[in-house]
């Protein structure tokens, strides 16, 4: 049903006409409006677009699922740039069919997506040369940051248990097919809630005191807004079942990213895989 | 709480007198009437010249004409009034007519003033048929969805309301008569069960169904489409008209079923038509906007406390005013936070509890304190 809009949108603009006022659904695409310079355009970010410092300062459309048709219509946009997440469907056909640009990018999780996101943005706002620029420098700290876990990278990869928990109760583990997954096995680790031949669930499951220790989890990664709403590195570490870990014993917590940095697959990518081997390998 | 019960419709006996005498009553109960159709009409109006798009009202007419010039903006100012916030606009009086007409039905059918769809259980009845077919739709009757398609949820909600209806009836019901606490205990279980039930397909939900169940929660008109609009309207309307036809013989079962039974009034074919064009109505309803709670109980209330308890009467007051009130909420829940949006739900239980608390403080006498 979406696949229609950009094809819609773009019969209306043609591809040399720049946009000028420009609205944001989603964290990662916003980095990368400001990566490529182009934070001047933008007059509406949802609430996910916490990075960099000017994001926080835009008009906030509220949570990127949950967008509002005459909301958005409200700044007067022409392009709506939105994640795979932005929703809901009806709301962004409205906005759509009120004649504003939607594209949509990045489904998955892993390095070409973001690729993609930089050079979807970059042709959006019809500022291709930086793109390029933009592109090139994220080959390179990729390429580096590759590089660095593969100098790191043990020969008994550790098992990383990533724990989800928003509002520090009910946590959940992050499975197959997760941007967590994705990131652990980057940094050359494993996933703990796979098994020995690497099978496991997809998507997020409800953590039980029995699974956390069945996981076998030698180091447990959370980011640092979730570890704050659990309350601290002891309270999760004392957690039921959690607490009988080699990780708790060991007490190797991964917990010094944003959700953002650490998950939101935008241009700082290479920096947060960076960030997570030095944490890993430690 | 027994007495309450009891004579909370205190008019029962009386209504059947008013109307031979037309006493001071009835007079009442136009002016009611047609301050509520004016104040309707007012807040319509309201409603189409607000929101987070700012639109000078002056010209929302010249907006709205078919053959005016306008450049871009113009169009673009045309379309968020004819496709986003218009469909809103009658979604809501929808909604509110809705809820209030099988509110004020189901109070008169259910000789109790908390009868309402959503507190004998006929809304989460609703909400759970729609998630079923959300989430196990595909696993469960793929043939059914593939001949159904886009409408498979609000059948499934239909079916749902009105399941849930019939077993509240059967286990609160016997030989013409109703018992009322079991009336309400049932209900309070079905919520449970039904709480539950959808707790249960949020565990087994995959990412994309969770977005779409979340929005049961608490209800919203942001999906108000024309399509949609086009197979609602038509059930609630043909809901509204069946319940409106009983107004009647809903006066005379208030005295009592066994009593209504000897004036003449075929009891068991009518609360058969009343449930299923409540359960209609609300099961429709659902499926559009998810659990939107508390018009169908205040609505019809206020009225009664207004207008007394002639079923004639607050059958279109209630109407009326839930029409005013559904509009009157999701106008502040897409303006108050603008750009957001605040949830419909949490709105209309923030205007209506207060005001349904002071009015009850007010008329306690009338309660049988």
């Amino acid at each position: 049903m979406l696949a229609a809009l950009p094809v819609r949108g773009a019969t209306q603009a043609t591809a040399s006409t720049q946009p000028r006022r420009v609205v944001v659904a989603g964290g990662a695409i916003t980095e990368i409006v400001y990566a490529l310079d182009a934070g001047a355009f933008l007059i509406g970010a949802d609430t996910t677009s916490t990075y960099p410092a000017a994001a926080m300062a835009l008009p906030k459309m509220g949570y990127q699922r949950a967008l509002s048709a005459e909301g958005v219509l409200s700044l007067h946009p022409d392009l709506l740039l939105a994640s795979a997440d932005a929703g809901p469907p009806t709301t962004l056909k409205q906005i759509a069919a009120a004649g504003v640009r939607v594209i949509r990018l990045g489904e998955r999780h892993d390095v070409d997506t973001v690729r993609e996101k930089i050079t979807g943005v970059a042709s959006a706002l019809a500022l291709p040369d930086r793109g390029k620029l933009l592109l090139k420098n994220f080959d390179d700290q990729w390429q580096a940051a590759l590089a660095s876990v593969d100098k790191q990278r043990q020969a008994k990869p550790p098992r990383v248990l990533f724990i989800l928990s928003n509002s520090g109760t009910q946590a959940m583990v992050a499975g197959q097919e997760t941007a967590a997954d994705a990131m652990i096995r980057y940094a050359g680790a494993v996933n703990a809630t796979t098994d020995a031949s690497g099978k496991g669930f997809k998507g997020y499951k409800p953590l039980t005191a029995e699974s956390a220790v069945a996981s076998g989890a030698d180091i447990l990664m959370i980011s640092s807004e979730n570890l704050a709403a659990i309350g601290g590195i002891e309270r999760l570490l004392n957690s039921p079942g959690l607490s009988l870990t080699l990780a708790a014993k060991t007490r190797r917590v991964v917990a010094d990213m944003d959700t953002l940095l650490l998950l939101g697959f935008g241009p700082r990518l290479p920096l947060a895989l960076t960030q997570l081997t030095s944490q890993l390998y430690a | 709480m027994s007495s309450f019960f009891s004579s909370a419709l205190p008019g029962a006996t009386t209504a059947a007198a008013t109307q031979a005498t037309g006493s001071p009553r009835k007079g009442r109960q136009r002016v009611v009437l047609l301050g509520l159709l004016l104040l309707l009409i007012v807040t319509i109006l309201l409603c189409a010249a607000l929101g987070a798009y700012q639109i000078d009202p002056w010209r929302i007419p010249r907006l709205l004409w078919p053959t005016a010039q306008l450049d871009a903006v113009d169009m673009q100012t045309r379309a968020v009034l004819l496709d986003i916030r218009l469909p809103r606009v009658l979604l809501a009086i929808l909604v509110g007519c809705g809820f209030g007409a099988a509110g004020s039905a189901m109070q008169a059918l259910f000789r109790n003033p908390l009868a309402d769809p959503g507190l004998i259980g006929v809304s989460s009845g609703a909400a759970l048929g729609a998630a079923l077919t959300i989430v196990l739709g595909t696993t469960l009757w793929p043939n059914a969805l593939h001949t159904v398609g886009i409408y498979a949820p609000m059948l499934a909600a239909f079916i749902g309301a009105l399941a849930v209806a019939m077993l509240v009836y059967r286990i609160a019901a016997a030989r013409g008569r109703l018992a009322l606490p079991l009336l309400l205990l049932a209900g309070i279980a079905i919520n449970a069960i039904v709480g539950a039930a959808i707790g249960l397909l949020i565990y087994v939900a995959s990412d994309d169904q969770l977005r779409t169940l979340t929005f049961w929660d608490l209800g919203s008109l942001a999906g108000a489409q024309w399509s949609l609009l086009a197979v609602a309207t038509p059930v609630v309307i043909f809901s509204i008209a069946a319940l409106a036809r009983h107004s009647a013989a809903l006066n005379a079962m208030l005295l009592g079923e066994a009593e209504a039974m000897h004036l003449g009034v075929p009891v068991q074919a009518i609360k058969r038509q009343v449930l299923i064009a409540s359960a209609l109505c609300v099961g429709a309803l659902v499926a559009c906007t998810g659990t939107i709670g508390f018009i169908g109980l205040v609505a019809p209330h206020c009225i009664r406390l207004a207008c007394g308890p002639d079923q004639r009467v607050v059958l279109p007051g209630a109407l009326l005013f839930g029409a005013i009130l559904t509009l009157a909420a999701d106008l502040i829940a897409r303006t108050v936070a603008a750009p957001a949006e605040m949830p419909l739900g949490i709105l209309t239980a923030l205007l209506g509890g207060p005001f349904f608390m002071v009015l009850l403080w007010r008329r306690r006498g009338q309660l049988g304190l």
